[in-house]
């Protein structure tokens, strides 16, 4: 087995969940580079879309925003923001991939600000851009983040982007569509998902060399274990290669 | 379902449909008309921007984004715009340097995706001198979409049941025919906007490849509208295929000539962005004393944009970020893919 980082096993784990012909919303950095993973190796048929417009397009490179020129590079439609937002209202779109500063164990994620006065943030960060829209109108979401006590964390600073809300029936009641909602948190040390009643954030497989006491040592509430826990398989030598030499040459997002 | 329930963001536009109509009925005599609107750059910007205005940028943050007219805003001292911080990266980091702005609308700023994110933006943003109301980048093109069809508002879907609802302008209503909770957005219309295109003619007919991101929606919003392009063309090349036309001139205030005018940003199928540049633009916000020469040296010390793009290198440096753009860079993909 040949040996691999942790920015490497979540771009891995991430690409998994991705299922030839998917469609599939996505940002830059980790979520990017797991669709292109996924699209290079088992799912062929993948369609990609960029928030800005771009639909479908041949990666060759990685984007550096979700607007530049890479994301309609040869791609089937450069579109407008409305064409790939409509997508999602209408249903089109399974998957989309998300990131933030903070998460909670409903899947609620703040990517807007820290501190309790909103008009004097402590520190301000860029707000939900696309996100809040894939998460509420995707069918499944799916967040890709270090495994880090400061990130999981029982409250939220402020709720930028909707996950399964208060939990329970809670996000349907809010008028979000029915259907949707959290799907995978897939982090540097386990897969989760979210317990079906109570919408609360479960540990379903763990990366080698970690267990169940560590992810939660890692997470400022308390975790969910499934009943039969799975390993996570450790990246092929296909998937690192090809991660490695055609997704992320430069080593931009898995160092060099 | 919480039906009434209204975000605490304040709305810093009118979304009164009639008091929009009114004003483009009355700009028949200049917008609405077909005349030759080519003025330079820096008349475009003290002509039809003022301060207090509300403002708004095309294109996507640094792709296809009016930079040249954000540097002349900076330059000329706007003060105490709104601004629309709708897809906003280094737009956002310019206008923030100049602190030209006072009051936000804005789903994406601060950050300039996978680059980092500013310290400048981030620093203003923190200030508490700046009125802030959350959005998303759907609501907000909801919300142009509303202004650019005539409607008072627009319902959404998304928003619902998050702290960026509770800190929006929008209200929850229930569905007339569904009875299903819909998120309300009112229509947004800026007093001005800029966009940048690669053609447009002098009566400012314009077009532009690539993604549209949500400049379509932006220029029927507002109120005043200034074009700069990379370059004129004659009005003969728009009619012989005017289904290629994007936006029409009886929208348009005032057409720019701007050779590279979304520099450093990228303008698709003509440069790729000077990502050492941008890098180099985060690297001085770490010092405010470096800060503040690198911005008398990039911004208030050029007299216009050819100063400086002569100062990073020129044509030679364009012809590069052109090799960048068209992949030449990479042997095995310059042929596509």
């Amino acid at each position: 087995m040949t040996a691999y980082n942790d920015m490497e096993i979540m771009i891995v784990a991430a690409a998994r969940e991705l299922e030839n012909g998917a469609t599939v919303a996505v940002g830059t950095g980790a979520p990017c580079a797991a669709a292109m993973l996924a699209q290079k190796t088992h799912a062929r048929d993948l369609i990609i879309m960029f928030e800005a417009g771009g639909i479908s397009p041949c990666l060759v490179d990685m984007p550096i925003s979700v607007g530049d020129s890479r994301t309609f590079h040869r791609a089937s439609k450069a579109g407008s923001m409305g064409d790939v937002m409509d997508a999602c209202a209408r249903g089109s779109v399974d998957y989309t991939f998300l990131g933030g500063a903070q998460i909670d164990m409903y899947g609620n994620l703040n990517s807007t600000m820290i501190g309790t006065n909103h008009q004097k943030p402590t520190v301000r960060f860029p707000g939900s851009g696309g996100a809040n829209d894939f998460a509420s109108l995707c069918w499944r979401t799916m967040v890709l983040t270090v495994q880090d006590k400061r990130r999981f964390v029982e409250k939220l600073d402020f709720m930028t982007t909707p996950g399964w809300l208060d939990g329970g029936d809670s996000r349907e009641k809010s008028g979000l569509p029915p259907g949707t909602g959290p799907y995978r948190i897939i982090t540097n040390m386990a897969v989760m998902d979210f317990e079906p009643v109570s919408k609360r954030m479960r540990v379903i497989s763990i990366h080698s060399g970690f267990s169940f006491e560590d992810i939660q040592a890692h997470c400022g509430f308390k975790l969910i274990k499934a009943e039969t826990l799975a390993h996570t398989p450790d990246p092929t030598d296909l998937e690192l290669s090809v991660l490695r030499k055609d997704v992320d040459p430069k080593g931009y997002l898995i160092g060099r | 379902m919480n039906i009434g329930n209204k975000g605490r963001g304040i709305l810093f536009t009118n979304p009164d449909p009639d008091q929009a109509r009114a004003f483009f009925r009355d700009k028949k005599s200049d917008a609405r008309s077909m005349k030759n609107k080519v003025v330079d750059l820096k008349s475009a910007i003290s002509n039809y921007v003022h301060d207090g205005d509300y403002l708004a940028i095309g294109g996507f943050g640094a792709n296809r984004t009016p930079l040249a007219a954000c540097h002349e805003i900076v330059r000329q001292k706007k003060k105490k715009l709104g601004f629309l911080g709708h897809t906003s990266t280094h737009d956002m980091q310019i206008l923030s340097a100049g602190e030209v702005y006072d009051r936000i609308d804005v789903s994406y700023g601060v950050g300039l995706e996978a680059r980092g994110l500013s310290r400048c933006s981030r620093a203003y943003m923190e200030s508490g001198t700046v009125r802030v109301t959350e959005w998303t980048n759907y609501a907000l093109t909801a919300r142009l979409r509303a202004a650019s069809m005539g409607l008072p508002f627009m319902p959404v879907r998304e928003m619902l049941g998050t702290d960026t609802f509770a800190q929006s302008g929008a209200v929850q209503a229930a569905c007339p025919f569904t009875g299903k909770p819909v998120a309300l957005v009112p229509a947004l219309y800026p007093d001005v906007a800029v966009i940048h295109v690669h053609e447009a003619d002098c009566f400012g007919n314009a077009r532009f490849q690539g993604i549209a991101i949500a400049d379509i929606e932006l220029a029927h919003a507002s109120k005043r509208l200034i074009i700069t392009t990379e370059k004129l063309v004659n009005h003969d090349e728009i009619s012989r295929d005017p289904a290629l036309t994007q936006i029409p001139f009886y929208l348009v205030d005032a057409v720019c000539e701007v050779p590279y005018g979304a520099y450093p940003g990228g303008m698709p199928y003509a440069y790729f962005s000077d990502e050492h540049h941008i890098r180099q633009w985060l690297d001085a916000e770490k010092d405010p004393k470096t800060f503040r020469d690198f911005l008398d040296r990039e911004i208030f010390g050029c007299k216009d944009h050819n100063d400086y793009l002569n100062l990073h290198g020129g044509l030679e440096r364009m012809s590069a970020l052109r090799a960048e753009e068209f992949f030449l860079h990479k042997e095995d993909h310059h042929d596509g893919v």
